[in-house]
């Protein structure tokens, strides 16, 4: 039996302020395709907004970010790829707020925000960039 | 650029400010930047109306940790009302609720951020 590829939805977004928005606008449409609810619909978008920022801040200003939107039959599967320097996940301390106040650094969420929002979440990084695959059950 | 507006307002002692549009690091800035004025002014509580506030980012949430921060110096208190259920939920991730106060109506928000 042949084995039919998921559709995929491909966008190219460059680094410039707020662009992350017009990936949102994307998977709007596709999770409207999906039959996603308006909370899934929205934890997507707010998931997919921190992926974007963490790509663009990882990226050099005349580079671009890729974003894969692969529509499969029991959930979505987005992947948000730069072309950055690369960073390792095991150094990255989970946020507290409780630190936060009276830090002087007060960001760094991005990738919590991430993994609350959606069902899994894999990143894969080396020093030609980065890739987080995230997905969301229908 | 998206565009983020404020309203601000007082009512008493508190100051109420209406945003509207994406609050990522500018509008987070526009709305410290009112608190800061108003803290120095010796306001102490501030109430945001997110009614027109559907997208935030992560950026944008910690400059009102900022706020939260300087509050505390204060014994002053920040308050929001007419969240999106995302950005409800986005502000429970961030520990912002422990810390300050979501409100479900402007009238209970007068009332409980005094």
């Amino acid at each position: 039996m042949v084995k039919v590829k998921p559709p995929v939805v491909e966008l190219t977004l460059p680094v410039l302020p707020d662009m992350e928005l017009a990936a949102t606008k994307t998977a709007e449409v596709v999770s409207k395709h999906m039959g996603l609810n308006d909370d899934q619909a929205a934890e997507i978008n707010m998931a997919l907004i921190e992926a974007c920022i963490n790509a663009f801040e990882h990226s050099e200003s005349d580079k671009q970010i890729e974003i894969h939107f692969k529509i499969k039959d029991d959930l979505l599967e987005i992947q948000v790829t730069d072309k950055g320097i690369g960073f390792d996940k095991s150094k990255v301390a989970i946020p507290k707020i409780e630190e936060k106040l009276g830090s002087d650094y007060k960001r760094g969420w991005g990738l919590q925000l991430i993994k609350e929002l959606m069902d899994t979440v894999k990143f894969e990084s080396t020093e030609e960039g980065t890739t987080v695959t995230m997905t969301k059950k229908k | 650029m998206s565009d983020f507006n404020l309203e601000v307002r007082k009512e008493g002692e508190i100051v109420v400010i209406k945003t509207s549009g994406y609050l990522n690091n500018v509008g987070g800035e526009k709305i410290s930047e009112v608190c800061y004025k108003e803290i120095e002014d010796k306001s102490k509580f501030f109430l945001l109306d997110l009614e027109n506030t559907k997208v935030v980012n992560s950026i944008g949430v910690s400059i009102l940790i900022e706020i939260i921060e300087k509050l505390q110096d204060v014994d002053g208190k920040l308050g929001y009302y007419n969240l999106a259920p995302i950005v409800e939920k986005t502000f429970n991730i961030m520990g912002l609720t422990k810390y300050s106060s979501v409100f479900y109506s402007e009238n209970e928000a007068l009332e409980g951020i005094l």
